[in-house]
């Protein structure tokens, strides 16, 4: 199947704003499931609110648009009561980890095997450009119209430390590596997390001098490294992309198999 | 047939009565008073092959409960007070997205922390209005063991029956009070089974198009069919409108899906109200009070009677209307502040001769407290 196949063509063009980077992530996330050649019947989209929620409206899967933050909830009961089905749930970085935060850390230590996405602007893009918990010290927004003195979250640290067991992050500059880890996320037995670093250029943008969607972009090239590289040690500040980590635990719903069979012999 | 009797604790009866019903999933968190509903389906639900889940709040165990409904599951999750206030955002979303989903509430004093360990019920109106924005919305109760089983099965299949959740309102009292059951045989309370669509792979399906009789057939997630779920006004297929029209028909629809079949939904027991000239209306652990309070007064030849609402919500006025037009005075007896007292005033033709017997101090509210307040009504002193 082509990408086309994937989307509900009717719903094009989408309403994001020009330059917005989540689209990128849309056509990233397409191309990993191309390449899987998974069958639309077996994937189900679960989203919560924001811009990014809203792209679980463009894709021919089975799709969930649920309430702000409780995406994760949504998907664990999809996932636990029909296990063979695949669970993909982009979210904003509001939606993930401010009101979702503690979905998210729960989801990642029962290690439930479902792909979790963290579409990063650093902003709260739907309600017009609020600070996040990602946003980090210094940001402005309508919210910290001074500098924000919140600390942010290292995603890639928190999702490692509650128990997820695929972590990689990138950002939209990046397209070829947004489908091959979303791919190696979704082929991944367990919790895996995916963080992508996204432009939004009306509100974060703006705010706080990043020029148009393509200087962001190109900012997202200057401010990442690979994991490991030897820019990272002469700059500790650049920011690393990659998969953090890649292992095995026991998943949830194997676990609950095994327990049926154990109540079941009575 | 030698009759299966258990004397179990009524959090048990809801727990076996929701797998008599199909329950295959649940989620959920503990609280005080509700917590052997959980506890019971950790250990049964495994053993038949359904699936068991300890989510980390209330919202998350509504919000997964939702997620296994879609996938075809017969779904349920029990809390209180507090929990039951933290469902109330995906309560919405269950109603808009019409979802069938069963919610217990074992009601405990509040507001907040308020009484753990002890009855009340002081939900009843969170249960009718606790979610933002117009809708309708089916409340059950039930005062007994045998009629816990037999609601409890109902709000299965009222949920399936009409794409809807249901609030199931216990009360403390009933909730851990042990008492007999006779377990019905299996058959023997009909079951409503999940209504899916009969349109073909590659056939347009509309989820949310309602046949002729109003009911709207599903498709499982996995299916194959793919739609669009959303707490948004949606069309036909599910995807967000906020086109006039649609946004009017939509609300109307979830409105009188309900709101139109209150003589199908309404379920209550009725005692000596033939001849009754005061009419006392009561509902879960009250009315069994309420009960004694009757069938005593009646030796004495008083002519009392009750009316036991089983359905709360969508309220049965016409019901209550007719069975009150009699009455010298009418009694509602509850353990809150006048909660349904509010729906039977608008209900009836003489609001003023509408009187209330509560108690809100966490104790149970006995025939001598009913006794007390009708000599008060009735002007006797006490
Ligand atoms: C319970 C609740 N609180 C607040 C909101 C308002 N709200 C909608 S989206 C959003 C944040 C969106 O930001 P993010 O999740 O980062 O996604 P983005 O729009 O930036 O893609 C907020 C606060 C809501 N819909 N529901
Ligand atoms: S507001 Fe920001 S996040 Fe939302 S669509 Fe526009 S650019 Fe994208």
């Amino acid at each position: 199947m082509a990408v086309k196949d994937y989307i509900r063509e009717r719903f094009f063009p989408h309403l994001w704003c020009p330059g917005c980077g989540h689209g990128i992530v849309l056509n990233g996330l397409l191309r990993a499931i191309e390449k899987l050649g998974l069958s639309k019947n077996e994937i189900v989209m679960v989203t919560g609110i924001g811009c990014s929620a809203r792209i679980a409206g463009y894709v021919d899967f089975h799709t969930l648009h649920t309430i702000h933050g409780r995406a994760l909830a949504f998907a664990t009961g999809v996932k636990l009561s029909r296990p063979e089905l695949k669970v993909i749930v982009p979210m904003g970085d509001g939606d993930a980890l401010a009101i979702g935060g503690n979905h998210f850390i729960h989801a990642a230590r029962r290690n439930i095997d479902m792909t979790a996405i963290v579409m990063n602007n650093r902003i709260y893009g739907m309600t017009g450009g609020q600070f996040s918990p990602l946003s980090g010290c210094g940001v402005i927004a309508t919210t910290s119209p001074y500098a924000n003195i919140d600390n942010d979250f290292d995603v890639v640290e928190l999702s490692k430390a509650a128990g997820a067991t695929f972590v990689a992050r990138t950002t939209t500059y990046h397209v070829k590596e947004i489908s091959d880890f979303i791919r190696k996320a979704i082929l991944h037995e367990g919790f895996s997390v995916v963080e992508i670093l996204t432009q939004c250029p009306t509100y974060f943008g703006r705010k706080n001098k990043e020029g148009e969607a393509a200087d962001m972009l190109r900012r997202y090239k200057e401010i990442t490294t690979p994991i490991g590289s030897d820019a990272k040690k002469e700059n500790p500040d650049l920011i690393e992309r990659g998969i953090f980590l890649q292992k095995e635990n026991p998943e949830y719903c194997s676990e609950y198999n095994a327990i049926i069979q154990q109540a079941m012999k009575g | 047939m030698s009759q299966n009797i258990k004397f179990i604790q009524g959090n048990e009866v809801c727990a076996e009565a929701a797998i008599y019903a199909g329950l295959d999933f649940y989620a959920g968190y503990p609280i005080t008073p509700s917590s052997e509903i959980a506890e019971h389906l950790a250990y049964r639900l495994p053993q038949i092959g359904g699936k068991f889940i300890q989510m980390e709040d209330e919202i998350a165990s509504l919000c997964a409960i939702i997620g296994a409904s879609l996938t075809g599951h017969k779904v349920m999750t029990a809390t209180s007070g507090p929990g039951f206030s933290l469902m109330q955002e995906a309560l919405g979303y269950a109603i808009m997205a019409e979802i069938p989903c069963v919610i217990v509430d074992v009601q405990r004093g509040g507001p907040s922390t308020g009484i753990p360990t002890h009855g009340s019920q002081g939900d009843v109106n969170q249960a009718r209005w606790g979610t933002h924005g117009d809708h309708s919305i089916v409340a059950l109760t039930a005062s007994n063991h045998q009629d816990l089983f037999e609601m409890t099965v109902y709000a299965f299949n009222l949920a399936e029956t009409y794409r809807t959740p249901v609030i199931l309102l216990l009360d403390e009292l009933v909730g851990h009070m042990r008492e007999r059951l006779i377990m019905p045989e299996k058959g023997e309370i009909p079951l409503v089974e999940r209504l899916r669509t009969s349109v073909r792979e590659g056939v347009d399906y509309h989820p949310y198009l309602p046949r002729e009789d109003g009911r709207l057939p599903m498709s499982d997630f996995g299916g194959v069919h793919r739609y669009n779920v959303t707490g948004l006004y949606h069309d036909m297929w599910g995807f967000p409108s906020s086109e006039p029209r649609t946004v009017h028909g939509l609300i109307r629809h979830l409105v009188d899906k309900l709101e139109n079949r209150i003589g199908e939904i309404a379920k209550f027991r009725e005692y000596h109200l033939e001849d009754a000239d005061v009419v006392l209306i009561s509902y879960g652990c009250s009315a069994r009070s309420a009960l004694h309070v009757v069938k005593n007064r009646r030796l004495r030849g008083e002519r009392l009677g009750l009316l036991e609402l089983q359905t709360l919500w969508p309220f049965a006025s016409e019901i209550v209307r007719e069975k009150c037009a009699g009455a010298r005075s009418v009694v509602v007896v509850e353990m809150n502040m006048g909660q349904m007292l509010q729906a039977v005033k608008t209900a009836v033709d003489e609001p003023e001769k509408v009187f209330l017997a509560n108690r809100i101090d966490g104790v149970f509210i006995t025939p001598t407290d009913i006794s007390n307040i009708l000599r008060l009504i009735q002007g006797k002193g006490v």
